[in-house]
């Protein structure tokens, strides 16, 4: 990056991003209660005046971390932007300039120096604190943007401030250097950049992802006749019963067929992705993802064992990675 | 009925599509009035002869508006029939079943949609709403493993088919150059003069390995219509018939939509062969007197086990009988003389049938010598269907 861009960036330091504006409407009831009803916060002091008096408040306050709501112009700025070209605008334009044209919000420290109630109006003002030299991230490479926000009652006194921090980086696909990279054991998928897409649970299948997110692999095995199967089912297609429990996968088995997909992707993938049948020891078969291994080493008939991925808090799968890595 | 009973009672007399586009600019319902229209102007009949209308349940437009908005008036049968594109020739099934049975006399088949500009099959079922269906819950055990394309799907099997028998990229990419050249040829097509080698296909990019772009179907707006009427009447009308001399459903053991992964052997498609049995004891036929086969292509390592099942070939040796040119205009079995989906149009197969009476007819743009009777399947991976169509002779 050449320093006449570094010299235009780092003259932002200290100016004024947003200037002082006053939110749209005063604090109020009915936003408070709609707040409060959103978030889930059953605390009584912010809608019950006799409640709020209880705890030696004069009454009804604003929940602290609403602050911010009070300014936001929200729906209306998608339809009525703001008129006047404001230092942010010309923030980010120079941003894009240097490729930083995607963003991600990293942290947000606020300090809360009274209760808001109803009645106050509350005005904002944004400066710049800080911008960091460009940094290497798991995004890409970026640059920390630290703002202050700052706002203020109707005297004019601070009521909070709120130290508020963004990346703005260049995309990794498109960011040069790729040899810098830390060096990777085997070819682990990245950290995902969007969910997996959710399964569709019903009364048949939640056992199984039940079961999953406890990392126990399940099959469902007819209580009458005995036999397994999967993907599981309500009746037994051997013997017709309806009862059915599970017996717990050993976890050893080896690839059936395999797919290495490459187009379209989802974002919450790595690609290539190896997608494999594997057919278990215990003789049934699932769809899964193999993991540990370059896509050019996998074959039919190679023996894997099973782990397991947390794609996400709500979502964990069992995944197989080459048996040969464990046992040798 | 007995098993021959279907045989001969009915036949395709008018076929009429949209032009086969990448944005026709139109409502999907405005194709399939189009097409139904062409494919009564073809028929020499009128909308308010029809009474049957025979679509697939993926289709968008409901028979209510296709009947008002051509004018069809009542309509005494209608039917749907499921699983993407294997419900194409049973769309035809479902005709002479009808007529035959004097449910209706004039069956209108149609399929009509916007899948390149609108809803794109191809991009997945991932992030799809979410319900409780058995349907919706099967696609569980796939999208959450990023296994969400039909081109994934058929990956699975056409890379278990390569371990089994030795097939290779080059086998399958021998079915889209013989496609391809088919297309170059054909004024319709959306590849009409843009044939392509086999050194084109290996270098095209990879989808899902063992599968590359050009192993897989384009999308395509358009709509294409089929009129079926009995045979008797068939021989009032301008057209040669094309005469149904066998028309089958099937559906396998263990079936799942595109991933029946599950069967002891996943190299096959036994539905397929379900429905060879059938056609060809309805019509008593056997594949020595088929001459020429319209075999659904969405991708390209389906058709070879397609020719085992039907019994073209035998098992696993698919790949000698296509290198050895069989599947040529002049071959032993021309196949998608129309350029079949990978360069004609993907219109869930329906273009192939209309491809299969153009060829009873004597009117394709590749017409080869001799044709007799003719096999249309319909899609693969999938409960499908089958039609052998035949002159009137």
């Amino acid at each position: 990056m050449n320093e006449e861009y570094e010299k235009r960036l780092q003259a932002f330091v200290g100016r004024e991003l947003n200037p002082l504006t006053p939110g749209q409407d005063p604090v109020n009831q009915p936003m408070i209660r709609h707040w409060a009803e959103a978030m889930g916060d059953t605390n009584p002091v912010y809608v019950d005046e006799e409640a709020a008096r209880a705890t030696g408040r004069a009454g009804v306050v604003a929940p602290a971390s609403m602050v911010q709501a009070w300014t936001m112009r929200g729906y209306a700025a998608t339809v009525r932007p703001a008129p006047a070209r404001r230092g942010f605008d010309e923030l980010v334009e120079l941003l894009d300039e240097g490729g930083y044209t995607s963003v991600v919000a990293t942290d947000s420290e606020l300090e809360f120096l009274r209760e808001l109630v109803p009645g106050d109006h509350i005005s904002q003002q944004e400066v710049v604190e800080s911008i960091s030299p460009e940094k290497r991230t798991g995004l890409g490479p970026g640059r920390f943007v630290t703002t202050l926000k700052t706002y203020r009652d109707q005297d004019g006194e601070v009521v909070a401030t709120q130290r508020w921090r963004t990346l703005r980086f260049r995309p990794a696909e498109q960011a040069p250097a790729p040899q810098e990279e830390p060096a990777k054991e085997a070819k682990e998928p990245e950290e995902p950049k969007a969910l997996r897409p959710r399964p569709a649970i019903n009364r048949d299948n939640a056992f199984w992802f039940e079961a999953a997110r406890q990392h126990r692999l399940v099959i469902q095995r007819c209580a009458a006749c005995g036999a397994l199967r999967h993907p599981p089912g309500p009746c037994c297609p051997e013997c017709a019963s309806l009862e059915w429990d599970t017996v717990e996968a050993s976890g050893h088995g080896h690839v059936h067929s395999f797919v290495v997909n490459h187009h379209p992707r989802h974002p919450a993938f790595a690609y290539p992705l190896v997608v494999a049948v594997v057919e278990l020891a215990e003789g049934t078969r699932l769809i899964t993802n193999l993991v540990g291994t370059d896509p050019d080493d996998v074959e039919i008939g190679m023996p894997v064992v099973l782990d397991w991925l947390d794609a996400d808090p709500d979502l964990s799968l069992p995944v197989f990675r080459p048996a040969a890595l464990e046992e040798n | 009925m007995t098993a021959g009973a279907l045989s001969g009672t009915a036949a395709v007399v008018g076929i009429g599509a949209t032009e086969f586009s990448k944005n026709s600019g139109r409502s999907e319902l405005q194709l399939a009035c189009e097409a139904v229209l062409a494919a009564l102007a073809d028929a020499g009949l009128k909308p308010s002869d029809v009474d049957g209308l025979v679509t697939f349940t993926a289709e968008t437009n409901s028979e209510i508006h296709v009947a008002r908005n051509t004018g069809m008036g009542e309509l005494s049968f209608f039917s749907r029939i499921g699983y993407g594109g294997g419900a194409g020739c049973a769309t035809v099934q479902q005709a002479a079943m009808a007529i035959a049975t004097g449910a209706a006399e004039v069956v209108v088949c149609y399929r009509a949609f916007n899948e390149r500009s609108g809803e794109r099959y191809g991009l997945g079922q991932a992030d799809r709403p979410m319900d409780t269906t058995a349907d919706r819950a099967a696609y569980a055990w796939m999208t959450p493993f990023g296994l969400n394309t039909p081109a994934q799907w058929v990956a699975m099997f056409a890379r278990r088919y390569m371990h089994e028998y030795g097939a290779t990229s080059e086998d399958f990419g021998r079915v889209a150059v013989v496609d391809r050249k088919h297309a170059a040829n054909n004024p319709a097509a959306w590849f009409h003069g843009r044939p392509i080698t086999l050194e084109d296909h290996q270098n095209s990019r990879w989808i899902a390995e063992p599968l590359r772009l050009l192993d897989c179907c384009q999308e395509t707006d358009g709509g294409q219509a089929l009129v079926v009427v009995s045979a008797e009447r068939a021989r009032d009308l301008p057209h040669p018939p094309a005469v149904i001399r066998g028309a089958a459903q099937g559906l396998g053991a263990d079936q799942h939509m595109m991933t029946s992964y599950y069967r002891p052997v996943i190299s096959g498609i036994p539905e397929m062969g379900l429905v060879g049995r059938q056609l060809y004891a309805q019509s008593g036929l056997r594949p020595d007197d088929i001459g020429a086969a319209i075999l659904y292509d969405h991708f390209t390592p389906l058709v070879l086990p397609q020719l085992e099942e039907l019994g073209f070939c035998a098992t696993g040796e698919a790949r000698h009988f296509i290198a050895d040119g069989n599947l040529e205009i002049g071959g032993r079995l021309p196949v998608n003389t129309h350029g079949g989906q990978l360069g004609e149009a993907y219109l869930h197969g329906m273009n192939g049938i209309a491809e299969g009476v153009r060829l009873v007819r004597g009117t394709s743009v590749n017409q080869p010598d001799d044709v007799g009777h003719v096999l249309v399947t319909a899609g693969t991976g999938v409960p499908t269907s089958g039609l052998i169509l035949g002159a009137d002779r």
